[in-house]
């Protein structure tokens, strides 16, 4: 059955050509085109990810982990091969999307809850739940200029943690706020992860955070899939190599 | 494509709408007189123009105050929303960077924020109109059409300029002037059609839609006359098909922008 899989990417390329910005004062002065360099930050992987499966991506920095992510949140398309979702929503799990600094927190809610693609009905129901969990109070209704940074990433956590999607893909966060606020989001960020059929993927440095959330993880490694497996295996080896 | 067009101005629609009002929300917000500012802008250029060109340049024509401010209100719409568009995926890019979405969505919250100015000086125009009692006749109607029309072209120039403006450093300097060059041809402040000699009469006012709306706005709003019916539609098709254009070129390369930014 196909509608086993959530995820299915297959021989998936993604290239970076660098020198692509032309000026037009550069090239009445240069006749000689400089050669296009071609980077590619992704070498034709391929993998499928069960749905309700949570998959930890590890790697080295510059390995090609967010630009996969990007490439799932269908921010980039594919140089070649493809990516199949199954027509389920996915969102990238990012911080403060689309923020108007002027205008209230309240206001931004709704402005970062279209632009993930919700309907404004939906966040309108959703919106006492989100306002309560980034326990802003009164500050809601305050410009978001006004906010620490701490308070920022409070609230652009709760709106991304409340409007829940099929497909997480979660890139580095899980730690914002004081502690006690970081206490509670990883605890939410649990029990989001771990509902049934929702399917999650989290790029992180961290060994501990993959070990408690993840299923199995992917290892990539300059582009390619140096290992892939349960998270038992493939950790204490990345570990080895990493150290 | 045109299913996916239309698949997707019904998502991202109402966030255009939404992130255009706030966008005209956080400009009130910063100084609370900023609004006011939408009306002193054009009647302010109103009065530079008219000066020069009833005292310097001793033009006679008749409601011309009205007939700079109709002018200036057309033109900047035009002029700002183009301008805009150059770079409006770099100024986005902590939106493009992040999500997905249809870049022309970014050209709409532009077109409706500065929409919404051009109704503002608009409504201005209907003003003065009234305290210089206009013979107004049914022809006013036409300015529907007229703005449609000026809305579409608008649209398709800046399509074209965003998706360059993504690849191009220096475009935007090259606009300015080009704009700059444009807003002297369009007749903002003088009359083409009284001012000139034949062969440019015919060449500017027909070969740029700009000069032609809001020539013909002129004609319709304050002197009874019928616009050019059918070059208005020629214009109105070729900016469709502009638009057309447009959309496609960004929907093919959409996805490379965010490598470049």
């Amino acid at each position: 059955m196909a509608e086993e899989y959530a995820i299915e990417v297959d021989n998936l390329k993604i290239q970076y050509r660098c020198l692509n910005k032309i000026s037009i004062k550069r090239s009445f002065f240069k006749i000689k085109k400089s050669n296009v360099e071609i980077f590619e930050a992704i070498k034709g992987i391929s993998f499928k990810v069960e749905r309700g499966q949570i998959l930890g991506i590890v790697g080295k920095n510059g390995s090609g982990k967010s630009t996969l992510l990007r490439a799932l949140a269908g921010i980039f398309s594919p140089d070649e091969g493809t990516i199949n979702v199954h027509d389920n929503s996915i969102s990238l799990l990012s911080i403060g999307v689309g923020f108007q600094k002027n205008l209230t927190g309240r206001e931004n809610i709704y402005l970062s809850g279209l632009l993930l693609g919700f309907s404004e009905e939906f966040i309108r129901t959703k919106i006492d739940e989100i306002i309560d969990f980034s326990e802003l109070g009164k500050f809601i209704d305050r410009p978001v200029k006004t906010y620490s940074s701490g308070m920022y990433s409070k609230l652009s956590f709760s709106i991304t943690a409340i409007l829940e999607t099929d497909i997480m893909l979660i890139d580095e966060v899980l730690s914002v706020g004081d502690a006690k606020f970081k206490k509670k989001s990883f605890k939410k960020m649990k029990q989001l992860i771990q509902k049934d059929d929702r399917t999650v993927i989290i790029v992180s440095h961290s060994s501990e955070t993959l070990k408690s959330l993840c299923d199995t993880i992917l290892w990539l490694h300059d582009g390619e899939i140096r290992m892939q497996g349960k998270a038992k295996e493939v950790l204490p080896a990345y570990e080895k190599f990493m150290a | 494509m045109y299913k996916k067009f239309i698949h997707d101005i019904k998502k991202y629609f109402n966030y255009a709408f939404v992130s255009a009002k706030s966008e005209l929300k956080s400009e009130v917000a910063n100084s609370h007189l900023s609004w006011l500012w939408w009306i002193l802008d054009p009647l302010l250029f109103m009065l530079v123009y008219t000066f020069i060109s009833i005292i310097v340049f001793k033009q006679k024509i008749q409601y011309f105050p009205i007939f700079v401010f109709i002018g200036l209100s057309c033109w900047q719409f035009f002029e700002k929303t183009v301008k805009q568009s150059v770079k409006i995926v770099s100024k986005n890019s902590h939106i493009v960077k992040k999500v997905y979405i249809p870049k022309y969505t970014l050209i709409f919250v532009k077109l409706m924020a500065n929409g919404f100015k051009m109704l503002v000086s608009f409504s201005l125009v209907i003003i003065l109109m009234l305290i210089y009692r206009v013979q107004l006749s049914f022809h006013i109607f036409y300015i529907f059409p007229l703005l449609l029309t000026l809305i579409v072209i608008t649209f398709a120039v800046s399509s074209i300029m965003l998706h360059f403006g993504v690849y191009v450093e220096d475009l935007a300097n090259v606009v300015n002037v080009f704009l700059r060059l444009v807003f002297y041809m369009s007749g903002i402040f003088y009359s083409i059609k009284g001012k000139l000699p034949e062969p440019y009469i015919t060449v500017l006012l027909k070969c740029n839609p700009v000069a032609l709306i809001i020539d013909d706005m002129r004609e319709c709003m304050l002197y009874c006359n019928m616009p050019h019916r059918k070059l208005m539609l020629l214009w109105l098709v070729v900016g469709l098909v502009i638009s057309a254009v447009g959309i496609r070129t960004i929907y093919k390369n959409e996805n490379s922008y965010v490598k470049v930014i």
